[in-house]
């Protein structure tokens, strides 16, 4: 007879134990589905490998697909930390995409237009964030519904902008007007896609972890979030740190936004995130809300995306698969953070 | 203006809201049973979606809309079970576990739906549920062909509505479920299982949401594409805020959104050219937030929706 008892300190080691474990499980288990589709398992598994890791062209695809999810997965992984459950970073990256495109459609230096763009972004995903925690602060609104909500909201009003005003008038297809030569951001490595924003996201990751682990406002998001009660007799103001919060969240995620536009797409189109935010939930849980943590998951997220299309290409296993490996990689983990709380012990058959 | 006025009066404006209300109406009240047991399911978009298209695959290679729709409910009621192991056995997040629920079941929509029927450039479409007029009923001057001319499963929609009403309030599983919602402590000392009752109405409501998807693929579309769902089963949880977490108030509230959805549907089709159409798109989502920033100040919650119950910690 086993029985779950309770843990008192979970050792160091899990931080990296509890992901790996989730996401061995998760390939094991959806290895039965390419087993369906008729592909051999460990071919399939090998070409997404190879084609995501296995080269330095695909490394750095794979970089540049990382980028939006390790921005989205920081908006996530601060908002959760608070317990202000954003799932806006979908609409929030649309708004910074949408904001950034219009700055850098503006002729200017260079340097000054991917500034520009890179605040507009941030200033577009924060004003979006901020409304559903608004209205959980004044109103009492449950924030996953009117986070939710509003990612349906932003995704018309963005439709009716390159359906309207914005519309390609040469090409006659819904897409933005480019944003100008100069405010792209500059390639790294020639003859691949590596740009700036790449690097940004990975500078980000630390300065996230830093702002939460060593600042007064890491403190308090973190107090807020686990035992809000406890914050508030203790003279936090958990209402204006739910408002920070859902800012810097929101920011992020528009910024996620901001390095499409500005590194990959140069123009805004109706698919240019194809779920980025939702899958900044799977990055942030998979790091356990670790800033440091959500480079590794986002890589590994991008990997299994990039894997997926060249898998679909040979194998013909379709590459939904990806979409399936993240939503089971996401459960997988939160079943794994049980052990983080409990540990399965023996007990003797005299009980 | 009064040309939308007069549209608004019509047969087929009324039948309209009817039918766009069906889906809502199943969506939400399998979410209020849910959440009255104490478990938040955010799942429910992808399990519409995921039922949608098990019922239409079903439905389309047996030939069976019926059969379609029970591998619909079935669907919606494994899923169900599965949000429930996690939430109720397991006790973890209920936000989280939602959010994997509906990514999961989204990618696995997607991912059989393309290895049942391949890329196709148009979609495969099925002869989906005809109107059933009742007899009498629907002779009855614009009432009767706007309610009782509609497909058979609007008027399960109706009937659903009082029933669910009735087992939760009339029935001694009602109370239960009633019970292990508010206070699970007391309903555990009264006897009442507590996991197995949450267990039961997480798995009823992924079924109610599976018959909600089953209207999408086979009545109202009679296709599966990946935007069939879209939106619909968020919306279904703010309507249950908006409706109190009661059945009639609930079902009242997927009127309301449907009323809201079919006028914004007119307005794009009666010449307010100048305006996008997204904007009327917007409509029906920008309406729930602010009716959930109207009522949820007063609204009261089950007392123990989000929390976990283990017997031994007390």
């Amino acid at each position: 007879m086993f029985r779950l008892e309770a843990r008192t300190s979970t050792p160091a080691w899990f931080n990296l134990a509890l992901p790996l474990l989730a996401i061995g499980a998760t390939l094991i288990l959806c290895s039965g589905l390419i087993a369906l589709a008729g592909a051999g398992i460990v071919e399939a598994y090998g070409v997404m490998f190879s084609a995501s890791l296995g080269d330095t062209y695909a490394i750095t695809e794979t970089l540049v697909r990382a980028t939006p999810m390790i921005f989205t997965g920081l908006a996530v992984a601060v908002a959760f930390r608070a317990k202000f459950w954003n799932i806006g970073a979908e609409g929030q990256l649309l708004a910074g995409a949408v904001a950034s495109c219009a700055v850098g459609a503006i002729p200017m230096p260079g340097l000054l237009a991917m500034f520009l763009m890179a605040l507009a972004g941030a200033a577009a995903g924060a004003a979006v964030a901020l409304v559903p925690a608004t209205l959980r602060v004044k109103f009492k609104v449950d924030d996953v519904v009117s986070s939710l909500l509003l990612n349906s909201v932003i995704f018309y009003a963005l439709m009716a902008l390159i359906e309207g005003p914005w519309k390609d008038s040469f090409s006659g297809y819904p897409i933005s007007p480019p944003i100008e030569d100069s405010a792209s951001f500059p390639v790294l490595l020639e003859g691949t896609r590596l740009h700036l924003g790449v690097v940004a996201a990975l500078i980000a990751a630390p300065l996230i972890w830093f702002l939460i682990v060593r600042t007064t406002l890491g403190f308090r998001i973190r107090v807020t979030g686990e035992n809000a009660e406890a914050a508030r007799y203790s003279g936090i103001n958990v209402q204006r740190v739910l408002i920070s919060t859902a800012l810097l969240s929101g920011a992020l995620a528009g910024l996620a936004g901001v390095g499409e536009v500005g590194g990959v797409h140069f123009q805004v189109m109706s698919d240019i995130s194809p779920g980025y935010g939702y899958s900044g939930i799977v990055v942030a849980m998979l790091a356990r809300l670790n800033p440091l943590g959500v480079v590794p998951a986002a890589i590994f997220l991008a990997a299994v995306m990039t894997g997926a299309e060249a898998m679909s290409r040979a194998t013909g296993v379709p590459a939904f698969l990806s979409d399936v490996i993240q939503g089971t990689a996401l459960l997988a983990m939160l079943v794994a953070l049980l052990f983080t709380a409990y540990r399965i012990r023996r007990v003797g058959a005299a009980r | 203006m009064s040309a939308l006025f007069e549209q608004i009066l019509q047969v087929g404006f009324l039948a309209a809201i009817i039918r766009i209300a069906t889906p809502l109406a199943f969506a939400t009240l399998g979410e209020m049973f849910s959440e009255r047991a104490g478990v938040l399911n955010l799942g429910i978009e992808g399990i519409m979606l995921l039922s949608a298209m098990t019922g239409f695959t079903a439905a389309s290679l047996s030939g069976s809309l019926w059969l379609g729709v029970l591998v619909a409910v079935l669907t919606g009621a494994l899923m169900g079970a599965l949000h429930a192991l996690f939430t109720v056995a397991l006790g973890l997040s209920q936000h989280v576990c939602g959010i994997g629920v509906t990514l999961f079941c989204s990618g696995l929509a997607y991912f059989l739906y393309r290895l049942i029927f391949g890329q196709q450039s148009v979609p495969p479409n099925i002869k989906g549920f005809q109107t059933l007029p009742i007899p009498v009923l629907s002779d009855i001057p614009v009432l009767g062909p706007a309610v009782f001319n509609q497909f058979s499963l609007v008027y399960m929609a109706i009937i659903a509505i009082p029933l669910a009403a009735f087992v939760l309030y009339r029935t001694p599983w009602g109370l239960s479920v009633r019970m292990v919602g508010e206070n699970p402590r007391a309903a555990d000392s009264a006897g009442v299982g507590v996991i197995a009752t949450r267990f039961q109405a997480v798995i009823l409501g992924g079924a109610l949401m599976g018959l909600a998807g089953a209207f999408l693929s086979m009545a109202q579309f009679n296709a599966f594409t990946f935007g069939v769902v879209s939106g619909r089963g968020w919306v279904a949880i703010a309507l249950v805020v908006f409706g109190r977490w009661d059945p009639w108030r609930s079902a009242g509230a997927a009127l309301l959104f449907a009323f809201v959805d079919a006028l914004q549907l007119r307005m794009q089709a009666s010449g307010l050219g100048h305006i996008p159409y997204e904007a009327f798109l917007m409509l029906p989502f920008i309406f729930t937030i602010v009716a959930m920033a109207v009522m949820s100040r007063n609204a009261v919650a089950p007392s123990a929706l989000l929390k976990p119950f283990r017997r031994e910690e007390r």
